[in-house]
Parts: C-alpha cells; structure tokens; sequence
C-alpha cells in the first residue's frame, strides 16, 4: 500500500522524480480540499467499492436468502456458509467443472507468461545492442503491430493451428486438438510486440559503457545478455511478467476461440455459467470470487509492479 | 511436435506446466549454449557452427512436422544463414548470434500477426466459406442491416461516454485525495478493480443491475434504491438504450482507477512554485487548477483518454457476458465473434477490419503522445 503513488509507470512515467517537486508545502491544505471535495471523494470510494462488497457478502450467504433477499440486509437475515463454494467447484457444463477450469486458468496462464517474456527479451537485447541492416525499420514494424487488434489475427490462426496451412499451403504439422498448446502459443503471438517494445526500451537505456566495457574484456553476446543485461532489466521483467500474467488469467476473448471443451479457463465457464444459470446468483458470486481473487491477491502482495506493469500494457489488446 | 503436444495434453492438468516450462527453457538455453560457441575460432567450432545452422532449422521444421519441401527450404536457409555468418563484417558468429535472439520471435510473429492480419483483410472481400470474391459486399451488408449500423453506433457511443466520464472521475478522485490523510488507501479503493477480470466485473454489475417484479423484494441494489425513493424497478439491461449505459458504467467502473493512478502522478509533479506564484497573484483554488495544473497535466490527459478510448473500442468481455448482444447492445467486437459462431467467415472479418480502421488511428495518436512525453522527460 505504501509504494502505490510512488509507482512511477514502466513506460509513461510522468516525471515524479526530482524532490525539488515533491516539497509538500503549506498551500497543498488551502488548494481543492474542502469539505466538499472529501464528501465527493468518500462518495466516489464508496461507489466505486460497494459492489465488490456486495459480491464478497453474497457468496456466504445461504442460496435461499440470497434468492430472497438484498445482501444488505445480512443483519436482518442473517446466515454463513461456504456451501456456494462447494457447489460451484462442481458446476459447469458436461466437459468441465469450475474446479477443474480454475486449474486450467493456472496451466494456460505460467507458459503463456513465460514463453513469451523469454522470447521477447531475446528479441529485445539483439534490437538494443546489436547492428544489422534494416534494424530500424524491422522495430518500427514491431512496433507497429500493436495497432492490429487481436481480432484481425484469431481466425486466421485458429486455422492455422488447425489445418496447419497458410495461404492453402501445408507448413505445419496441426495441433488444434493438443490440449492447451494453441492457447499457449496464441498468447505468446499476442504478447510479443509489446513485450518486445517495453523491453527494449529498458534494455537500451543500459548505459553503452557498461556494455562497451564488457566487450573489450571478450565477453560474448551470450555472457553480456546473462551477466548484463538480465540482472539490470530484472524489475522491468517484473513488471511486465505481472501484467502478463493478468491479462492472460482475465482475458476471455482468446480463450473463447482458442481453449474450446475440456481445457477452458474459469473466464470462459464463468461466463457460460452466467448465460446458463444467469439467475442463480449464489453459484455467480462464489464463481466471481473465486476467479477474481487470485488477481486480486496478485495485486495486494505485488503492488509496486503491478502498477507499472499494468500502466505500461493498458493499451494492448 | 504434434506428437509431443499430444502427448502432453494426456497429462494431468498442473504436470504439463512444469514439463511446458522446461522443454521451452531447455531448448532456450540450448540455443544461448550455441550462441555461446558461435565466435570461438578453430575448426572444431566451425564445424559445430555449420552443423548447428543446418540441423537447427532442420529440427525446428521436423519437429513441426512440416512438409518435405518445408524441411529442405529450412535446410537450405540453414546453409546461407552459415555462409553469411562466415563473411559477417563483425566476425564469424555474429549473424549466428543475431538469428538465434530474433529469429523465435521474429518468426511467431509474421506467422501469428502479419500473415493472419493479411488473410483476415482479404477474407472481409470474401463470402461467408471464403471460396469467392464478393467485393465490399460484406461492409455494404454491416451498414444496411438495422442490427450492423446500431452495433457501429453503439461501439461510437462507448467511445464517447466511457473514456471522458472515467477521466473527469479519475481526474476528480486525483484532486481531492490529493495530499489527504489515508491517500494511499483511497487510491487502492479505487483502483483495485483494473485486477479485476471484465468477467468478473461483469458478473458484480448484474447482481447490481438484477431486478425483480414491483411487488416482491429486490436483491439488486441499483433497483432497491429506486424502490426505497419511490420509483419502479428497471429491467437496465433490457430497456434500450439504457442497457448500453449499464454496459458502459462498468468499463468505466474499471478504467477510472487507471485514470486516477496516471493523472495523480502528473499532478504531483506539476511545480509547487507556479502554484506558489498564481496564489500570491491571487489566483483561487479553482483557477489555480484551470489555469496552472490542467496546463500541466495536459500531455497525461491526452494518453489517458486515448488508451481508454482505445479500450472503449475494443470491448468484447463486457458485452458478451451481461447481455452477449440481446436487446441492441451489440458492439463491434462481440459482433465480430457471433459471425465467427455463425461461420460467417467474411462478414466476421469485415467486422475485424472496421475495428481495425477505428483503432489504428487512436492507437498511433497515443503512441506519439507517450512518445513526446517520454522525450519531454
């Protein structure tokens, strides 16, 4: 909690640094707060925090008082259980059970989070520090690819992983059926040219006389990369590894195309659950908490990062 | 690597991320350990360098299962790539580093977004089983169907509301928290819903939302406090075009902690002396805020309200959750993936293509501002 407005934004860091301008001075007391700009602020926290809470109360409450009752009237009617809980581990649909989803969740997420990064830190040293022809253009066209949504890409790709043949022409032996591999590969195309971007960035801003340095000792660009720059650019690692991870866990759209039958995520059984039994709102609010509360544990235990992280990536998609 | 793949998805669900993991580090490192030897002279080495150019690419295609005309290609380039190496202006094993950093990536890439991103253009020209040109068939259909223009124009109206109203609140919460006693805590209030999943968020909003007849009790809140002043229940997710705005508040609900955490850092660095200064001319708090924060803060504004503008663009979760379209709250990107159910191939893409155009132009706008701010610094 401490470090969340000291977080400055991987990419956008909107110059909070010097103590020149951190002097807090006696008229910050006398600018906008008042007593009316605090009423507005609790009026926007309570607003903004009340849903969550009425989520978190609802999935203990008994099924019966939550189809009968508000969740704000819990000291009127009152109940605890955690049966919701037990329930909705067992519900789902004829491929797959809640428990068995959010143990799918974990397994596309961690190699989607690491294939990529790895990847990407590869691609990022040799456009920071090493010289070919047509460097530059070849990063703009990284680059560039942010602007694709993802939606231009699913199809085709799904095709791709299923027939293996682009453009009619057999490349690739076809996966489509292999459990959780296209998923896997599908988010480690989708991470890469922002990770690959972000990355470089903070691999470029290692100062050139360290790397020089290095150099006239007779390292290698094998030993620079492991010696060098992996400790240096470790928290950028960090950060974006956080908001992989994240995006991965949350996102709905890949999984829909790309994690079909038994190796759905919790996203995509929660959110057929929610077409199917849309009324049965004990089973929907222990579902949500329990897809919820690994981000949500993420971001009280990594917060430092996941600030940056998820600043730097807010854009993608 | 079918055969892997296969096999490995006849595992049980968490052993295959610890093998996943490993095989894709081992074979990183393999390629680093070859990196590694590339520059070292002496024939061995040369020999190790020549084999690992042929056999790698030879490896990667076999294990893909490619094709016999696939697999000399990847062989025959294997030879060049040995060629080029030897002659490389910065020593031998120089070309060799390169491929091994960029190449993985490089590779996924073109065949994962740029080849797809060109099939999915030529697709939007095609009918519905891509076998026959159709020209712009497929957009004349999007913008003469009553249900394809309400989708363009909902997916406008999200861009409209969503990006300005999380702004001004998160620009708002940033003032007035502003150096108060538990700012921290406030912050965290507001922002922990970016954790949060649009699923997951999008379930939290129904319950809200839910209503029941007038006459038995609510469990909805939003409907209970029409109830308790007086009003009837709302069905907010039926009644167009109040489902859109239900929609909309809940982006809005995750993006104002984004726009809160951003805006509040550019606040806090805007000068204490030219506040200082305005206040001494006798400046009040409010035209100090016109006159010298917004001024400052000007730069953050514009990549917040594009980057949620860009997300108000591209919103699917939301919508295919709470309402998956009923009732006219179609957008373009959930739209999208109901033609792809429907295996209307051509119309799905025209959809990606529309949203492709949408978004370009935002997204190279915010580019350019993070750009310049970064340069500023």
């Amino acid at each position: 909690m401490s470090t969340l407005s000291k977080a400055t934004p991987l990419a956008l860091d909107p110059a909070n640094g010097s103590p020149r301008r951190r002097k807090t001075a006696s008229l910050a007391k006398t600018r906008l707060t008042n007593r009316w700009a605090t009423l507005a602020a609790l009026v926007i926290a309570a607003l903004w925090t009340i849903p969550t809470i009425g989520l978190l109360v609802s999935s203990f409450r008994p099924a019966q008082l939550v189809r009968t009752t508000g969740w704000w009237t819990i000291f009127e009617n009152r109940g605890f259980t955690t049966q919701n809980y037990t329930d909705v581990l067992q519900a789902g649909n004829s491929q797959l059970t809640m428990a068995g989803s959010f143990l799918n969740s974990i397994a596309i997420t961690l190699p989607a989070t690491v294939i990529p990064l790895v990847l990407a830190t590869l691609a990022a040293y040799a456009f920071a520090w090493m010289r070919f022809p047509g460097k530059d253009l070849i990063f703009v066209l990284v680059f560039a690819l942010q602007i694709v949504p993802i939606q231009m890409a699913l199809v085709p790709l799904l095709r791709l992983f299923a027939a293996g043949e682009l453009f009619g022409f057999p490349v690739i032996g076809a996966f489509g059926q292999a459990g959780y591999a296209q998923v896997w590969i599908a988010h480690t195309i989708f991470a890469l040219p922002l990770a690959i971007f972000l990355l470089h960035n903070f691999i470029a801003e290692i100062p050139n006389e360290i790397i020089e340095a290095a150099r006239v000792d007779g390292a290698s660009h094998g030993q620079i990369f492991f010696r060098i720059v992996l400790p240096l650019t470790a928290p950028a690692i960090a950060a974006f590894s956080i908001f992989q991870f994240l995006w991965v866990w949350n996102d709905l759209l890949v999984a829909l195309i790309f994690a079909d039958g038994p190796v759905a995520p919790i996203t995509k059984l929660l959110a057929e659950i929610t077409g199917t039994r849309g009324q049965d709102w004990h089973l929907l609010t222990a579902g949500a908490f329990l897809a919820i509360i690994v981000p949500l544990a993420v971001f009280f235990a990594l917060q430092r990062y996941f600030v940056r992280g998820l600043l730097a990536g807010s854009a993608k998609g | 690597m079918t055969m892997f793949l296969l096999w490995l998805s006849t595992l049980p669900t968490l052993a295959q991320i610890p093998i996943v993991i490993g095989v894709f580090l081992a074979v990183v490192a393999l390629l680093l350990f070859l990196i590694e030897l590339a520059p070292r002279r002496g024939r061995k080495y040369t020999i190790i360098r020549a084999a690992a150019c042929v056999v790698f690419p030879l490896a990667m295609v076999a294990i893909l299962d490619s094709y016999t005309w696939a697999i000399i290609a990847a062989g025959f380039l294997g030879l060049l790539l040995f060629w080029f190496d030897l002659r490389s202006r910065h020593g031998t094993g120089y070309v060799f580093a390169l491929f091994g950093f960029l190449s993985p990536a490089l590779i996924l890439l073109a065949a994962g977004l740029v080849i797809p991103t060109i099939q999915t253009t030529i697709a939007s020209f095609m009918n519905s089983r891509g076998t026959e040109f159709v020209g712009l068939e497929n957009f004349a259909w999007i913008f003469t169907q009553p249900s394809g223009v309400r989708t363009v124009l909902n997916t406008v109206m999200w861009v409209l509301i969503a990006p300005a109203v999380s702004t001004i609140a998160g620009l708002a919460y940033a003032v007035f928290i502003d150096k108060s006693r538990g700012e921290k805590f406030f912050k965290v209030l507001v922002f922990m819903p970016m954790a949060i999943s649009f699923v997951g968020a999008s379930i939290i909003w129904r319950f809200i939302y839910t209503d029941r007849p007038a006459n038995a009790e609510q469990i909805g809140l939003l409907n209970q406090l029409i109830v308790w002043a007086g009003g009837e229940p709302i069905r907010f997710l039926q009644n167009e075009p109040l489902n859109t705005v239900a929609l909309i508040v809940v982006l809005i609900w995750v993006q104002t902690g984004f726009a809160m955490v951003l805006l509040s850092a550019a606040i806090k660095a805007v000068p204490i002396e030219q506040l200082e200064a305005a206040e001494l001319d006798g400046a009040s708090a409010w035209q100090r805020f016109a006159n010298v924060t917004l001024p400052g803060i000007r730069s953050t504004l514009v990549v917040v309200l594009t980057t949620i503008s860009i997300a108000s663009l591209k919103v699917f979760d939301i919508v295919r959750t709470m309402t998956a379209g009923a009732n006219d709250t179609s957008v373009i990107a959930n739209e999208m993936y109901t033609q792809f159910r429907n295996f209307e191939a051509g119309r799905s893409a025209a959809f990606a293509v529309i949203l492709f155009v949408m978004v370009m132009p935002i997204v190279i706008y915010n580019a350019r501002q993070i750009k310049m701010q970064r340069e500023l610094r």
